[in-house]
């Protein structure tokens, strides 16, 4: 079992409320689901789809081929058709779309037609929809019936029910009509949980202590600030909404400066605006975590679709010499564990540290066992009212043996806490000599520099243990990665009819920067075992692959980018490597 | 009780004879009085020579960056409500600069005091044209005199219905001091506009010509009214008030954050015990 299910059509036709649905059956049922997502910048119309791929075994990335397309537009016809495998089926109303289309794989489900004769109203064809599919699949209804009186709990009785009756409408035309339809389902497992990567990170930065969140709303980071908005009562978490990214990351400075952990998160657009506040994080020592959502650019570029183009921005944006931490997770569970770690060694090491991300990572949901929350770390590095007023003295920039000064909360003891955008001495007052300034960036960045670099981990290794191809990638391409060495490796026959009959395996970067060192791991030992390392990124100019040059002096061999505001799937990537070692 | 001794300084390097000494003195004065001790309250500062005012006393200090003290005292405030913030910065830091910030703040009505020394002129960067310089006053890069209007912040802060506005003058040391007093009492955001010479590049906005012009606004005048207020606040050229122009009794942005009705987000620790049931959505 390894289906696609493609629900295609305008924006607010309805596309996400299936598609969620859906999703959630299959998790509850114990399958393991993989969703991403594919909509224009607007609110009303153009064409979109959300993708569901549910398994018996674990996904971690999508595929190019359908099985079952929802059509609700013309366009799907045209643009999404095509996907759709010799037994796959389209479904679609064809009293909405008004036209007929005809052939094996068409089915022609009336879900407006049946949402108004058993719901009542034609806002429930989508809930049609998900009956059908769910009919076509054989599954039982019993989850989505739960689903059904959760979501309307609030809309009363009625509204479930209506719901209920259309959901079963539609299950049972399916049942009915599509006589020759073969998608067996496996059995039933242990539920599972779906997450997706923007809420993962939110919950890392709850989890972490996050008290304080300012941002502006951009694409794909929003919904950081929408996951700590709804817990902001229960949690004591306080979220602004900034008028501009300026004043959102000095916001967050503010509260940082005032003794509590702080956060903000844009897409590159805004980060540009931020860039003068990393700086002043930078000069001041003052912990801030920046949620970086990277998006197609230049300039607005396209706002909704996906590109790995920022690391570069990320690394060497600012002015100034000074310590940065850089994570990207590649799946949700990393991204709890990182944004956790970024919150740590920002705090710990009073530098800025970045989770970056991208549009694929926040939208997509993965189907994971649970997490081990217990493995998140949580210490306090401030210094609050009882150690302080033991102090005889106190300099918020005091010289130490690890450039790390201790950090006060201001107004909890009859020490005052000074800190200065200008070069200061160790009170933290305006300097101008030389002396003073040598050792103040000597304390910032030679000193902690070394100490947070210890604290990184190495990539993650997968696959052969001694590879002749090593597929190398960071952030966001994990799952595709890792799907596309199983592929490869037995028993599937491997690449190429020539010398490459060993051993392929992937690692993959979360922790960038600081670069890792080789000490734990000798990664580049690997890779210059391997016959063939391939730098595999979502960007037009490999910027990883640059990072690593710089850094390590190696040198890909080849690379594989894709930069049209789309993500690798597992068919576009074999399909890529065919080509470099075929 | 803090004493003026607890509140010296380092040795200011602005120019001698700038209106900022005045400013400092006034501010001083009003702290000891108010009872307040230096690490009882935060100063964040800007860049230009008011930048550097909190570097000559004693208290907790944020001297950020240009145009941003409003930002970075409002997340302060947020996140500790108890402990009074005050924003210094000049009329190109804050006025320009950090206009932008400056008309949110007074929008959201967090409960910061912004201190603006408004000397007409940019003087670290050696006398260019700020918002508040007059129109048509020709500089060494506007050598065609400055084309846009002056800025009028107390018109502004009046039309934005800002919780506290009002203007003081760096030549009458016990007024200024009183207003900062009023400010700090208020509560709500509150613009003090301080008018000071700039012995140095403004040539034209010198002592003898504030004090041919400003007045104190008489005492049967009534703050609250809006109107009126924004007739005085118009007021500019032969005659000049200085007072409270505006005042009302809006609930700041703290007050209506449930999250920290009860105690200050800093005391609020973070309870690892209520993780567990963080996961349940998500099934």
């Amino acid at each position: 079992m390894d289906y696609s299910i493609r629900i295609c059509g305008e924006a607010g036709q309805g596309i996400q409320t299936v598609g969620d649905a859906l999703s959630k059956v299959f998790a509850r049922t114990g399958y393991h689901v993989f969703t991403h997502q594919d909509y224009e910048s607007r609110i009303r119309g153009g064409h979109n789809f959300y993708q569901v791929r549910v398994a018996d075994r674990p996904l971690t990335a999508a595929r190019d081929r359908i099985d079952i397309l929802v059509a609700f537009d013309r366009d799907g016809m045209d643009k999404d058709a095509a996907y759709v495998v010799e037994q796959g089926r389209i479904i679609y109303d064809s009293g909405a779309l008004k036209q007929k289309f005809e052939g094996p794989k068409f089915l022609d489900i009336p879900f407006t037609a049946l949402s108004l004769e058993h719901g009542g109203s034609r806002i429930m064809a989508n809930t049609v929809a998900t009956g059908a599919v769910l009919g076509m699949l054989g599954m039982d209804m019993g989850i989505l019936l739960n689903i059904i009186s959760d979501t309307f709990q609030k809309k009363g009785e009625d509204v479930i029910k209506a719901n209920v009756s259309a959901a079963s409408a539609g299950y049972d035309f399916a049942v009915k009509e599509c006589v020759d339809c073969s998608f067996p389902s496996a059995v039933r497992a242990e539920p599972k949980m779906l997450i997706a990567g923007i809420d993962a990170i939110g919950l890392g930065a709850l989890a972490s202590g996050c008290k304080f969140f300012a941002a502006y709303p951009m694409t794909p980071s929003t919904g950081i600030m929408n996951y700590l908005a709804g817990k902001a009562e229960e949690f004591g978490i306080v979220v602004e909404q900034a008028e501009d990214e300026i004043a959102a990351i000095n916001m967050a400075l503010g509260a940082s400066f005032a003794g509590v952990r702080a956060m903000t998160a844009t897409s590159g657009g805004g980060f540009a605006l931020m860039v003068e506040g990393l700086s002043l994080a930078a000069m001041t020592e003052t912990p801030i975590v920046i949620g970086l959502g990277q998006r197609p650019g230049p300039a607005t570029g396209f706002p909704t679709r996906t590109e790995q183009a920022e690391l570069q921005f990320a690394l060497y944006t600012a002015h100034g010499e000074f310590p940065r931490i850089i994570f990207a997770p590649g799946d949700p569970e990393q991204a709890l564990y990182l944004t956790n770690k970024a919150f740590e060694l920002s705090e710990k090491y009073q530098v800025p540290a970045f989770v970056i991300f991208d549009q694929y990572l926040a939208d997509s949901q993965w189907t994971h066992a649970g997490f081990d929350m217990n493995q998140l770390v949580y210490t306090d590095y401030r210094l609050r009212a009882d150690s302080l007023n033991g102090l005889t003295d106190y300099k918020r920039h005091a010289y130490a043996e690890t450039g790390v000064s201790p950090m006060a909360v201001p107004g909890e003891s009859r020490h005052v806490v000074v800190t200065d955008s200008d070069e200061h001495n160790e009170d933290g007052h305006i300097i101008e000599d030389a002396e003073t300034r040598k050792r103040m960036v000597e304390k910032r960045l030679f000193r902690k520099f070394p100490l947070i670099q210890k604290e990184i981990k190495p990539p993650l290794f997968y696959g052969d243990a001694g590879p002749e191809i090593v597929l190398v990638g960071w952030g966001s391409t994990y799952g595709v990665i890792k799907e596309a060495v199983d592929a490869l490796s037995p028993p599937h026959p491997p690449l190429g009819k020539g010398g490459m009959r060993g051993g392929i395996a992937m690692l993959h970067f979360s922790e960038i920067f600081p670069f890792p060192g080789t000490e734990e791991f000798d990664f580049l030992a690997l890779l210059g075992r391997a016959k063939k390392a391939i730098c595999i990124e979502n960007n037009a100019t490999g910027q990883f692959a640059r990072l690593m040059k710089a850094e390590t002096g190696f040198e890909f061999a080849v690379r594989i980018n894709r930069y049209d505001g789309r993500p690798f799937t597992v068919e576009d990537l074999l399909g890529e490597l065919h080509g470099h070692i075929g | 009780m803090a004493t003026l001794d607890d509140y010296k300084g380092q040795t200011p390097a602005w120019c001698p004879g700038c209106g900022n000494f005045a400013i400092l003195k006034s501010f001083k004065d009003a702290v000891v009085e108010l009872g307040l001790a230096p690490h009882q309250f935060t100063i964040v500062s800007g860049i230009g020579q008011a930048g550097k005012f909190p570097h000559y006393l004693k208290c907790n200090t944020f001297n950020g960056l240009h145009g941003r003290t409003l930002p970075v005292a409002t997340g302060i405030r947020l996140v500790n409500h108890e402990m009074p913030v005050f924003a210094v910065a000049g009329d190109g830091d804050c006025y320009g600069e950090g206009g932008n910030h400056l008309m949110h703040a007074m929008r959201k009505n967090v409960n910061v005091k912004l201190f603006v020394h408004d000397n007409q002129v940019y003087g670290l960067t050696k006398g260019q044209a700020s918002p508040t310089t007059h129109e048509g006053t020709v500089t060494k890069n506007m050598p065609f005199g400055v084309l846009s209007e002056q800025l009028n912040p107390m018109a502004l802060a009046v039309a934005l219905d800002c919780s506290f506005v009002a203007r003081s003058f760096s030549g009458d040391q016990e007024h200024l001091k009183a207003i900062i007093k009023e400010a700090v009492n208020h509560k709500g955001f509150s613009l003090v506009d301080i008018l000071q010479p700039c012995i140095s590049f403004n040539k034209i906005n010198t002592y003898e010509w504030y004090k041919q012009r400003v007045y104190r606004i008489e005492p049967e005048y009534d703050p609250t009214d809006r109107v009126k207020a924004f007739e005085r606040a118009l007021q500019w050229g032969d005659r000049i008030p200085i007072g409270i122009i505006y005042r009302n009794s809006r609930l700041s942005l703290e007050e209506r954050i449930p999250v920290i009705h009860d105690m200050p987000l800093v005391r609020q620790s973070h309870d690892i015990s209520k993780l567990g049931g963080l996961l349940k959505e998500f099934y």
